[in-house]
């Protein structure tokens, strides 16, 4: 039962990321279906930092702290790099959102799928940099077991998904971007930028949601990347609409979907067919939110009103 | 604050402005030359990646497609099957409505086709079972389109979250089916061909070509000439003034989805039934989700989709033989498509506007 809440906990934070990422990127209206095509980019960005840096300073003069910051920056940069491609194509260029989306998905899964068959695929070396914890977690039973050991992704997800949380509902900026979202005309109107807010949110956004990509690699399977990472993406965008666009209920959701993602796996006496089954219902239970939302036609929980939508100016 | 403002007038480097239509020949241009670019960008990404002649390579792609005359048919075929994905998606999308479900929409018609041929098969003449077959496979597309329809219409669900999810859930079904009915336990279902579509000529692909030919024309025919087509554009280029001219919007919506379901369940039926005789969870092979590229650079007419779905299998087939012939990674396929997807995506700009630098910047000096 611990280990399963622990592993629905390192689970559900790659999901957290993601989301959150995917959150303020469809905050400024641009709904980004390339998060997991970000994600791959992220993750194989920060792999691929980590092994240059180790074959560069060699196996023995590893520097743990650097060992971790040089691939978060790599993958913050790499996948940010993808929300400039996005944004360029859809701000600047007037693309559609959603085509544009599934062509950063192409290219983000060839690159992983590339890295993945060329490269070489266990980073568990890299890894053990980031599944370090605090060495008291030992000591304190249970309760350091859920809290304390962990690794620094874990922390940073729960920490940025405040952050995003603050700055979306507290902040000037917030506030800006989200009238960027619900309405771009009015927000013109009143001197924001809306290209500026479109472009920074979607950066900071894919560069969080590469951060997710990181962090499964690194963090939940150990370094031990073989297969294509997009369906934690899909479920990414999954999670953004079962939390009615909010970080701070994702950080709740992500650990629920990440035990629904695994509960088959620990609960003895399912059958085979019954675990893809339960592998159905993160996808159904977002349904079920997508509909009980908009039936219930609560503003404060629907999705941004201009989400999907480009702006022109000339074009109102 | 003001007096500042006065003296610096702003005055932008350029201007955008939408421009009339452009003939065919510059528009074909613009899209070509984009192409060009592309190819010149991946052959630097391929130099980098592999250290090879990238001539070279590109001569591999064209051989992969058009080597021989079994990959001639392969060509053909892969392109039909995309058409017909695209097809299904095309009239959603030209009313806006943002059907990304068509993975799932594939999958489960042939889910459907696969169980009327596991469980009925024995029980039946072929020609019945071939009609309960195409029955069954249409319903299920129908009814993967009908629910995000029927939301969309009654309470305005977002319909691309929506689509999306169903996705997943089609797949989910189609891996819970072949765990639960495949006897051996392997998850996977030998083919069963004896139930398939029948076969032209002993040509195994070419029922399926000419049923996409078919349907081709029919969508073109539908969307362009019939008043429902009519409809459909109204809705997609401005839902209040389908209201004012008394359109039942919420019909139309669900009327078209019918159609892009029933298609893609035609779709299901010809892949699972008329080429694999199986089933998997990749059976769709992430046609729904390029369906939308293909559609869209298109502009959404299905002559054109011939063209761009050309394009995306040539790739395709192209970078197989590359990968299997100097023994890189097939992944490099996907990165190339990638690459000119961008490219392609980003030149329709150039297409509409036209960019007009500012001449007062001179007169000033």
């Amino acid at each position: 039962m611990l280990t399963f809440l622990v592993s629905a906990i390192r689970l559900g934070m790659t999901f957290l990321l993601g989301s959150t990422g995917e959150t303020i990127t469809e905050k400024s209206g641009h709904l980004n279906l390339g998060t997991p095509g970000v994600m791959c980019v992220g993750a194989s960005c920060g792999c691929f930092a980590e092994y240059l840096y180790f074959s560069s300073v060699g196996v023995f003069n590893i520097n743990p702290v650097l060992a971790v910051i040089i691939p978060i920056i790599a993958t913050f940069l790499g996948s940010a790099l993808m929300g400039v491609i996005f944004c360029f194509l859809t701000v600047t260029l007037r693309a559609n959102q959603n085509v544009t989306g599934l062509a950063l998905t192409t290219f983000g899964v060839g690159v992983s799928d590339y890295m993945i068959a060329e490269a070489t695929t266990i980073f568990s070396k890299g890894s053990k940099y980031f599944t370090a914890h605090l060495p008291i977690a030992d000591n304190l039973g249970w309760f350091g077991e859920i809290f304390l050991s962990h690794g620094i992704l874990i922390y940073l997800a729960i920490i940025i998904a405040l952050l995003s949380s603050f700055v979306l509902n507290k902040t000037k900026v917030g506030l800006q971007l989200r009238a960027v979202g619900e309405n771009p005309a009015t927000a013109d109107a009143a001197g924001i930028s809306v290209s500026k807010y479109r472009y920074a949110a979607t950066c900071i956004g894919c560069g969080i949601s590469g951060l997710g990509g990181l962090s499964f690699i690194m963090d939940y399977l150990n370094g031990n990347w073989e297969y294509c990472i997009d369906a934690i993406g899909w479920l990414a965008i999954a999670l953004v609409i079962f939390t009615v666009w909010k970080p701070n209920f994702a950080i709740i959701g992500s650990i629920i979907f990440g035990a629904l993602y695994i509960v088959s796996t620990y609960i003895q006496g399912f059958s085979t067919e019954a675990k893809e089954i339960f592998k159905m219902l993160p996808y159904i239970v977002t349904v079920v939110v997508l509909l009980f939302t908009s039936i219930r036609e609560k503003k404060k929980n629907q999705p941004p009103q201009s989400l999907g939508l480009n702006y022109f100016r000339e074009e109102r | 604050m003001m007096a500042k403002n006065e003296n610096k007038t702003h005055s932008p480097l350029f201007h955008i402005v939408k421009r009339e239509p452009l003939p065919w020949y510059s528009a074909l241009g613009v899209r070509a030359s984009a192409i060009i670019l592309a190819l010149l960008l991946s052959a630097v990404v391929i130099t980098i990646l592999t250290q090879k002649n990238p001539i070279e390579i590109y001569k591999a792609m064209f051989e992969g497609a058009f080597g021989s005359t079994d990959r001639i048919w392969n060509l053909l075929q892969q392109l039909a099957m995309l058409l017909c994905v695209s097809l299904a998606v095309t009239p959603a999308f030209k009313m806006k409505f943002w059907n990304i479900g068509a993975e799932g929409q594939v999958l489960v018609g042939g889910l459907a086709t696969v169980s009327v041929m596991m469980f009925l098969g024995d029980k039946m003449p072929l020609p019945v079972l071939l009609i309960v077959m195409i029955g069954a496979s249409v319903l299920a597309g129908i009814i993967w389109a009908l629910l995000p329809a029927v939301s969309k219409a009654l309470w305005n669900t977002n319909e691309t979250l929506f689509t999306l999810m169903m996705n997943y859930i089609a797949i989910q079904l189609v891996a819970f089916f072949l765990k639960k009915f495949v006897k051996s336990g392997s998850g996977v279902l030998t083919p069963m061909p004896e139930y398939g579509l029948p076969i032209i000529n002993e040509m195994p692909y070419l029922l399926n070509i000419i049923v996409v030919a078919v349907l081709t024309i029919m969508v073109y025919i539908y969307l362009k000439y019939s008043k429902q087509g009519y409809e459909i554009s109204v809705v997609g280029e401005s839902e209040n003034t389908a209201k004012y001219i008394g359109i039942n919007v919420k019909k139309v919506i669900i009327r078209t989805l019918v159609i892009s379901g029933a298609l893609c369940g035609i779709a299901g039926l010809l892949l699972v039934g008329g080429t694999n005789h199986t089933i998997s969870t990749t059976t769709a092979g992430g046609r729904g989700f390029t369906a939308i590229m293909v559609s869209w650079l298109a502009k959404f007419n299905p002559i054109v989709m011939i063209l761009t779905s050309f394009l995306i299998i040539f790739l395709e087939r192209g970078a197989e033989q590359v990968s299997s012939q100097f023994r890189l990674p097939s992944a490099i396929s996907d990165i190339i498509t990638g690459i000119i997807l961008f490219f392609i995506i980003g030149c329709e700009f150039f297409l509409q506007y036209k960019i007009v630098f500012s001449k007062h910047r001179k007169e000033n000096e």
